[in-house]
């Protein structure tokens, strides 16, 4: 299932593809993308555990960014 | 500005003056030092702060630490108005940048302002205003003048003109009248519309091409990439060579201060941001900047590759033709005319609805009177017999004019021709053929200006493609082609060139979209309301006109060059400012200007990509 989501206070580039790297990491997570430019995040995991995952992926950004929060709609 | 970068000006203008209030006291000792630290903490207290939460979750190399371990390390030094202008500039250049990319980012987002907010549906005979997400298949909506159109439907009543500037970059406004379909994303210029919505919001043209274009941020071009490799190794490897720095050359020729101040300027250095920011942004102005001109660009990738392209194939029919027949040339006999000849052979085709006999009848342009004509007879692959004014006509192909008893001319290879016989005496023929878009000739020039090979595939036989390559000047025909052989012919085209240029596809995506495929970029025109082309093709033209296709190039290249100088001019001047510093040749103040400086220029060079024409 392809997601995704609205980011605020994402300020910097580089931390934007630090995230983006982190993510993929995850177990789960086929693929993701975080945007810097359009302030989004689009992650591509799997069905069952995607909440699961989300939660995981939240905890990643606020190590990587803590200023940095997903909006989870 | 925001508040926040407001807030961030007030810092830095206090900061500032308090630094210039302490250089003018000049105190000495614990007391500059104190001095020191309170512009100091005003303008870098949260850099620090970030830098030591950032530890504490295990992200050492970020910018915020960076920047604190080299300004701290120059206080110790005892390098105090260095310190703090360093922190200074660095957050000029912090606030500068995100307002340059906030700025960026703004005007692509209203270049793709094209959502509605707000549908006026009806509901229980009255019309409320929803969001268009609510609207079904099968309501009814209103679109008064001035507001969008909202979903994609079917006019009831009413009748206007549309501005699709905002799909295809056409500024002539389009007609529209009861039964046309017309498309979300355009604007209602004139009259009040009353619509029938045949698309749920989701499925609707804007929709999609929203979806479209927000989605091309994740493909991501070769160059993207690359920085991306390179901005994870990049950091380490300064920071290494910056403690080596420190270390290393003091153990045998001593000058520990000295190495570690040039150690701090590595640091300054260190962080890729200028590359990481600017190259996305080039790449998504390019997108922005082309979908206003009615061009989608399905990625930055696809982007690169335009720039890359020297041979564009195209389909023929449909795409560099109307697609649909029409009368070419008319050719009496001596003793007839032009338009005898024409009124003679409509009128005898008037009753066959043939394509041929459609486009005589255009090419007629009354309406011929069926009174005039008895004893119609249509004979399958010849043409027809009829009586006209009473005298026995025939039109068709040189099979009828032998069944006759006349001979023709032989065939000219353009196209189609209709002979053309009175009362057993031979009038002259009419030629035939798919007319080329005006549009055509000009884009194709302009592709050749730009060193662009040009090669039509088609279906038709090699001498109608033969006499369009002629008429168009093209760089080569291939003729006869079943749909599969395209595949096949296109396959052929890649083997051949060299591996370094990009081969494009022109197609109307309708029934290519194998080839489509298999091109490095495959380009799909026309495609407004038609969702196959959407999605078959990498770059979409929103309207006919294949002049799109070299402004598309333009955008593409225009974007390649700006990414290789961003990358360019980074890298250099980075590189520089290591070897500078490494010697001892460059000061802080400069190794500031290389990051930050380096990165607010990069950051406006791309900008250029949206301001472009």
């Amino acid at each position: 299932m392809k997601k995704s989501y609205k980011l605020e206070d994402l300020d910097c580039a580089n931390c934007a593809r630090k995230m983006e790297d982190a993510i993929k990491k995850l177990d789960g997570v086929a693929d993701a993308t975080v945007s810097f430019l359009t302030q989004k995040m689009t992650i591509d995991a799997d069905d069952a555990r995607f909440d699961d995952i989300m939660q995981q992926v939240v905890k990643c950004c606020k190590k990587v960014e803590p200023d940095c929060r997903i909006i989870l709609k | 500005m925001t508040r926040k970068e407001k807030k961030a000006l007030a810092r830095i203008l206090v900061a500032g003056a308090l630094l210039i209030a302490v250089s003018i006291w000049k105190p000495e000792g614990y007391i500059a030092l104190a001095a020191y630290l309170v512009p100091y903490a005003v303008v870098g207290w949260d850099v620090l702060w970030k830098a030591v939460r950032n530890i504490a979750h295990g992200q050492v190399f970020d910018e915020n630490f960076l920047m604190a371990l080299a300004t701290v390390g120059a206080l110790a030094l005892g390098e105090y108005s260095e310190a703090v202008g360093v922190m200074l500039f660095y957050q000029v250049g912090e606030l500068f940048q995100t307002h340059a990319v906030g700025q960026s980012r703004k005007s692509i987002v209203s270049l793709m302002d094209i959502r509605p907010d707000t549908a006026s549906v009806e509901r229980d005979g009255a019309f409320v205003e929803v969001d268009p997400d609510e609207v079904q298949v099968g309501d009814i909506i209103q679109i008064r003048p001035g507001e969008k159109v909202p979903l994609d439907g079917v006019v009831l009543t009413g009748a206007s003109t549309l501005d699709t500037a905002a799909l295809t970059g056409e500024s002539v406004p389009r007609r529209v009248a009861e039964g046309d379909e017309i498309v979300s994303g355009c604007v209602n210029l004139s009259g009040l519309l009353t619509v029938r919505v045949t698309k749920p919001f989701g499925e609707s043209t804007v929709a999609k091409i929203l979806e479209l274009v927000e989605n091309a941020a994740s493909k991501k071009a070769k160059a993207e990439n690359f920085i991306t490799r390179f901005a994870r190794v990049y950091t380490p490897a300064v920071v290494l060579s910056a403690v080596c720095l420190a270390v290393l050359p003091p153990l045998f020729v001593g000058g520990w201060s000295t190495w570690v101040h040039r150690a701090l300027i590595f640091l300054v250095i260190s962080c890729p941001c200028a590359l990481v920011i600017s190259i996305p942004l080039a790449f998504f102005g390019g997108i922005g900047g082309a979908s206003r001109r009615g061009i989608l660009v399905k990625g930055g990738n696809y982007l690169e590759k335009l720039a890359q392209v020297k041979i564009a194939v195209f389909d023929k029919t449909g795409t560099l033709t109307k697609g649909e027949f029409e009368v070419a040339s008319v050719h009496p006999e001596p003793g007839v005319t032009e338009a005898g000849l024409l009124e003679c052979a409509a009128l005898a085709e008037q009753y066959s609805t043939h394509p041929i006999a459609l486009s005589l009848l255009r090419a007629y342009g009354k309406p011929a009177d069926p009174a005039r004509v008895s004893d119609v007879a249509e004979t399958a692959g010849q043409g027809v017999t009829a009586l006209v004014d009473g005298a026995a006509v025939a039109a068709g192909n040189r099979r009828l004019m032998a069944a006759q008893g006349l001979t023709a001319p032989e065939d000219s290879a353009a196209g189609t021709v209709v002979h053309v016989a009175r009362a057993g005496k031979y009038l002259g023929h009419i030629l035939i053929a798919d007319g080329v878009k005006d549009s055509t000739p000009a884009a194709i020039r302009e592709l050749k200006d730009r060193g662009i090979r040009t090669v039509m595939l088609t279906g038709d036989a090699q001498s109608v493609g033969d006499a369009v390559g002629a008429q168009l000047g093209l760089d080569e025909v291939h003729g006869g082609l079943l749909p599969g052989d395209k595949v096949d012919c296109l396959e052929a085209i890649l083997a051949k060139k060299d591996p370094k240029d990009a081969l494009a596809y022109v197609g109307d995506g309708v029934n290519d979209a194998p080839v489509l495929s298999r091109a490095d970029v495959g380009v799909a025109m026309g495609a407004m309301g038609s969702d196959a082309a959407l999605e078959a093709a990498d770059v979409v033209l929103m309207d006919d006109d294949l002049g799109k296709l070299a402004v598309a190039m333009d955008v593409a290249r225009k974007c390649s060059r700006i990414v290789r100088e961003n990358i360019v001019f980074a890298l250099g001047v980075k590189a520089l400012f290591l070897i500078l510093g490494a010697f001892g040749l460059a000061s802080m103040w400069e190794a500031v200007f290389a990051d930050v400086g380096v990165a607010v220029i990069a950051i406006l060079n791309s900008g250029r990509m949206l301001r472009s024409k």
